[in-house]
């Protein structure tokens, strides 16, 4: 059998400091595929040393050209492009996602976030700045520190990528740790980031479960900011885990529960399709799954009808078929939720128009489910279900779609279908949410900011505004002799 | 003064900060820990190493780069569309190596009926739906960094024959031409995706956002000092906004203009995208700034010129102007400053690449109780200089590019002999025949003598003698030109004052030519209009669209 794959500290491999190992499965099969390290209290504080080290004044991180900066992240995206058939394969036998998409969207994805940042790393500019009185004043952009960083199981290396893409550009340093069901892809990052160059302890990562090394990262002393990506239950720990402890920055990436809101005069077959992809994508494991789908009254029947054709037309399967569009879910655990949601969907009087099952397969399979005649007051129209069940409500009128889309505590994404440029843009400037698309849904690319609204998240990620959530801004004022503008 | 013996000096210095080897390459000086080196970014100032502790023993110099001997010259033709073109009047531009006078090739002559050519390829590569229009903006990125790859893997034969075509130290066109070339492209490369456009909360029922979309149609032309780094200051910027370029190399020095060609072909940008059309400035470059159907010229050379073009502009199409001109750069050099530094950045700030640098610190204001000793320190300078073959190792001063400019040069040291400047050393020509200069310096030299005034363009230096801080502001400002400025102080409040009140572009603080990729550069006064470099250049390459949305209802 393969031996444990190791904790990632300084650039070298190290064993967890208990001894103690955890099983990563793949949940295509429910099979153990190998396991690994595990990280607790005392691995996380020697990354935080070994992360403070690399972060102290005058090391070879901090004395060098950000440009440089530029060029190690962009080595790594060369390297994640080289190993990228390789790295999909992983992330497909550790997470259930179907090879191809993960290959085109995950690895892309990866890639292009990299690429994105290193170009940031020398263009993060202050400002000089006409004060009042006899000064000059300009503002630097440092980076913040250590950073804790906490990701989820559904898009393993695009989230490393998002989180160390504008961590690193920004010249701080880096302790991650990576879901337990997912660290594969990860640890294999880690060996292409020290393959890259980057100086020892500049990125640590740490597999491990979330009550004890994430809560290690969150109330750590030594960490100067943590950034977490999973659900609004465990953001608020966190959040209050940094206020015990040392203030530290806090960024979150939350849940949601996203309106998709469909006007009549849309394109419907567009907009079948989109609503379809955006709930069912990644087998619904998506923060920004689309799973409010708000329809307008005229053409709701045949919405309906056309997106439980296509849910039925889904193909569940293995990762590795190339013909598959949905995997497993990605644990028994979550299997179990998902299906119990389905059932609460029956139970409250919800229409289902196909699906609601386990699907008979070994590993962790469940139906695609679409559920029509849904209620605002449904659990399965208030709660993220994390899987692939569809919910469709009927409105009437705009006013009446605003106000039910914004009733809930999320407000991480929304969508609108209209060939109406004024429903477009009053929909889209009313929409509680982080994110709007317009005519498409699940539109991300690196270059656009993305994150919550209220209890989805805090801060944002990717384009110019992830920069500002790692680094401190300083302001220098020099006193002149005499001033000239 | 020296001229044999193996004095070979790293470019950029291998000091405690190069953790990697690419370190070695850059250029720009900054003191710390007394007189050591921290490379830093892609400078073209190369010069202003601390001679005495980057001396390299024989034991290293086998790690330097040698150049490519013979190299092979691949392309003389006109880029057009991606492919070679003979020019529509079959006339050729001989070709000259500086430094023994031979000719090295004959490179096709574009007139205006090529540059019509190329227009027409420039603009049918920008149409919308374009693959060029179409692409995603990181595609365009990614292009641009491929480029850069390029031009690494050739960084050899690139800096070679840019000694061979216009007499460059070797090590120099290595370490700094080629290597600020390679960090341009890499950081413009990083700015395709960047470029935001804003939305505005503006009075109203209104939406309003911009875009910043590309010009169109970019005319660019450049000088012959630093042919590859100038084709690159110019179109990185330019096709990172998107835009397509007909760019004319100077007549001087084509070779590696047209290398550069071959590579953008290689890296798979667009046909018509790049249009490289050498030829001279009265035929193709006047051109270029007469045709109506380019949007917007970006010219580096001579002020003369400059005033042309921009007058080109206003007769034809009222085409977008930039221009990086000359300058008679001052270099103030306090009393309370560390004396045997600034001597020396004084010197590479005007020697540097045979004083052949619109940024030639020409103008060295030192103050009264440091004079003398800073004229000495600055001749024994001088006098250390190594001309010779710039493919030589140890040689650091190479040919001036041509008789034309060698005569000026010379007329101009005849002038400040007659007008009453103290002649140092130097003043004459160097060996038996060729295109070199002495090191030549100048002490007592006052403001209103030709030398004081005039941009030389060669390796003279002009050291004038200042009082209080008042007079050399007033002193300093007293020109034309407004390109760079110096100022070596420990004082702070000297050096805010006089960083403040200089009317320069740039003005560098105890260090001199530390030029880099993210900074801006370009000129106050007659010294240019726009800035090269940095986020700033973008602007000058894109064209911004307000579009505004009648809304049903505003809400904030």
């Amino acid at each position: 059998t393969h031996p444990p794959l190791f904790i990632f500290i300084n650039n070298e491999w190290q064993d967890s400091v208990s001894g103690k190992v955890f099983p990563v499965y793949n949940p295509a099969t429910g099979e153990q595929i190998c396991e690994v390290q595990e990280a607790d209290k005392a691995d996380v504080d020697k990354a935080v040393q070994a992360a403070r080290l690399a972060f102290s004044l005058g090391s070879v991180w901090r004395r060098m050209d950000a440009s440089e900066r530029g060029r190690l992240l962009s080595k790594l995206a060369d390297l994640v492009e080289r190993d990228s058939v390789y790295l999909a394969t992983i992330e497909s036998l550790d997470s259930g996602k179907p090879f191809l998409p993960t290959l085109f969207v995950d690895l892309q994805g990866t890639i292009k976030t990299l690429r994105y940042f290193a170009g940031y790393a020398d263009k993060i500019h202050g400002t000089s700045i006409p004060m009042d009185g006899e000064y000059l004043t300009f503002t630097r952009y440092e980076p913040i520190g250590v950073c804790g960083q906490i990701i989820p199981w559904n898009f393993p290396l695009m989230m490393t990528a998002w989180k160390l893409g504008p961590a690193l550009a920004c010249g701080n340093t880096v302790v991650l740790k990576p879901a337990e069901q997912t660290p594969l892809t990860c640890l294999y990052i880690a060996a292409l980031i020290k393959e890259a160059g980057f100086p020892p302890g500049v990125i640590n990562i740490l597999p491990g479960f979330g009550p004890t090394a994430g809560a290690a990262i969150a109330s750590h002393m030594g960490i100067d900011k943590v950034a977490f990506t999973g659900s609004t239950e465990v953001g608020k720990l966190i959040q209050e885990a940094a206020g015990k402890s040392n203030l530290k920055r806090v960024t979150l990436e939350l849940g949601g529960k996203n309106p998709n809101i469909i006007f009549a005069d849309a394109d419907l077959d567009l907009a079948v399709e989109q609503a379809h992809q955006g709930v069912f994508f990644n087998a619904g494991q998506c923060c920004t799954a689309g799973s409010r789908i708000y329809v307008e009254e005229p053409i709701y029947d045949e919405f309906v009808r056309r997106s439980v054709e296509r849910a039925k037309r889904r193909i569940v399967g293995s990762p590795f078929d190339p013909t598959t569009e949905q995997g497993p879910q990605i644990s028994c655990e979550q299997q179990n939720r998902v299906l119990e949601f389905i059932q609460s969907g029956i139970s409250e009087g919800a229409k289902l128009e196909c699906g609601g099952k386990a699907l008979g397969l070994k590993g962790f399979f469940i139906e695609p489910t679409v559920f029509s005649n849904v209620r605002d007051d449904m659990r399965i129209a208030r709660e993220e279900i994390f899987g692939p069940v569809q919910q469709i409500m009927k409105f009437k009128t705009i006013e009446e779609v605003i106000e039910r889309a914004n009733n809930s505590d999320y407000g991480l994404v929304a969508a609108v279908f209209t060939n109406d440029i004024n429903k477009a843009m009053t929909i889209s400037t009313a929409m509680q949410a982080g994110t709007v698309w317009i005519n498409c849904f699940n539109a991300l690319s690196t270059q656009c900011p993305f994150g919550g609204y209220k209890m989805s998240g805090n801060g944002r990620e990717l384009g110019e505004n992830g920069l500002k959530e790692y680094s401190e801004v300083k302001t220098i004022t020099m006193k002149m002799v005499a001033k000239n503008s | 003064m020296s001229v044999t013996g193996g004095r070979i000096q790293q470019a950029g210095g291998a000091s405690s900060a190069s953790h990697t080897e690419r370190k070695h390459a850059s250029m720009n000086s900054q003191p710390r820990n007394g007189h050591e080196q921290h490379a830093n970014g892609c400078n073209h100032q190369g010069p202003n190493q601390e001679h005495r502790s980057q001396r390299v023993d024989g034991s290293r110099t086998k790690a330097l780069p040698t150049p490519i001997p013979d190299p092979p010259i691949l392309y003389t033709k006109l880029f057009i569309n991606n492919d070679w073109h003979e020019s529509c009047s079959g006339r050729k531009i001989p070709v000259y190596n500086p430094t023994t006078g031979e000719l090295l090739c004959e490179v096709e002559a574009a007139d205006s009926e090529d540059v019509d050519e190329a227009v027409r390829s420039a603009r049918a590569a920008f149409q919308t739906g374009s693959p060029w229009r179409s692409m995603d903006a990181s595609d365009r990125g990614r292009l641009l960094n491929r480029l850069a790859d390029l031009v690494e893997r050739d960084q050899l034969l690139l800096a070679t024959l840019e000694a061979l075509d216009c007499g460059k130290v070797f090590l120099m066109a290595y370490f700094v031409d080629l290597m600020a070339t390679i960090k341009t492209l890499r950081y413009y490369g990083g700015w395709a995706d960047k470029i935001h456009g804003k939305t505005i909360p503006v009075d109203g029922e209104y939406f309003t956002y911009t875009r910043h979309e590309p010009i169109g149609v970019c005319g660019q032309i450049i000088p012959w000092n630093f042919p590859v780094m100038m084709f690159v200051w110019k179109i990185a910027p330019a096709l990172c906004c998107g835009n397509t370029v007909v760019i004319k190399p100077a007549e001087q020095t084509p070779l590696s203009a047209l290398y550069m060609a071959a590579l953008i072909k290689e890296a798979g940008f667009p046909p018509g995208v790049v249009n490289v059309v050498p030829g001279y400035g009265e035929t193709a470059g006047c051109a270029i700034s007469h045709h109506m159907d380019i949007d917007k010229v970006a010219f580096t050379g001579s002020t003369d010129v400059g005033k042309l073009i921009q007058k080109a502009a206003g007769e034809s199409n009222l085409k977008r102007v930039t221009l990086e001109l000359g300058g008679k750069n001052p270099n103030i050099v306090f009393a309370d400053c560390d004396l045997e530094y600034a001597v020396e950045q004084a010197h590479s700030g005007l020697f540097f690449n045979q004083g052949q640098c619109c940024l030639a610190g020409s103008r060295v204001f030192v103050e009264e109780p440091v004079y003398e000793e800073f004229v000495r320190r600055s001749v024994e300078r001088a006098k250390s200089k190594v001309l010779g073959n710039p493919l030589l190792p140890g040689v650091d001063q190479g040919p001036q590019i041509d008789q034309k400019q060698f005569d000026k040069i010379m007329k101009l040291i005849e002038s400040g002999k007659r007008e009453g400047a103290t002649l140092e050393c130097g003043g004459s020509m160097w060996g038996q025949q060729g295109l070199f200069i002495q090191p030549t310096v100048f002490s007592n030299v006052t403001d209103d003598m030709l030398i004081a005034k005039e941009e030389i363009f060669g390796p003279v230096q002009q050291i004038m003698c200042f009082h209080s801080i008042s007079e050399v502001i007033q002193r300093a400002n007293a020109t034309h030109y407004g390109l760079a400025a110096g100022v070596f102080t420990n004082d702070i409040n000297k050096a805010l004052t006089v960083s403040s009140a200089l009317q320069a572009g740039v003005v560098w603080v105890n260090c001199y030519n530390a030029m880099s990729a993210q900074c801006p550069f370009g000129g106050f006064k007659m010294s240019g209009n726009g800035r090269e470099l940095g986020k700033y250049a973008l602007q000058e390459y894109t064209e911004v669209k307000a579009v505004t949305i009648k809304i049903s209802q505003k809400n904030s």
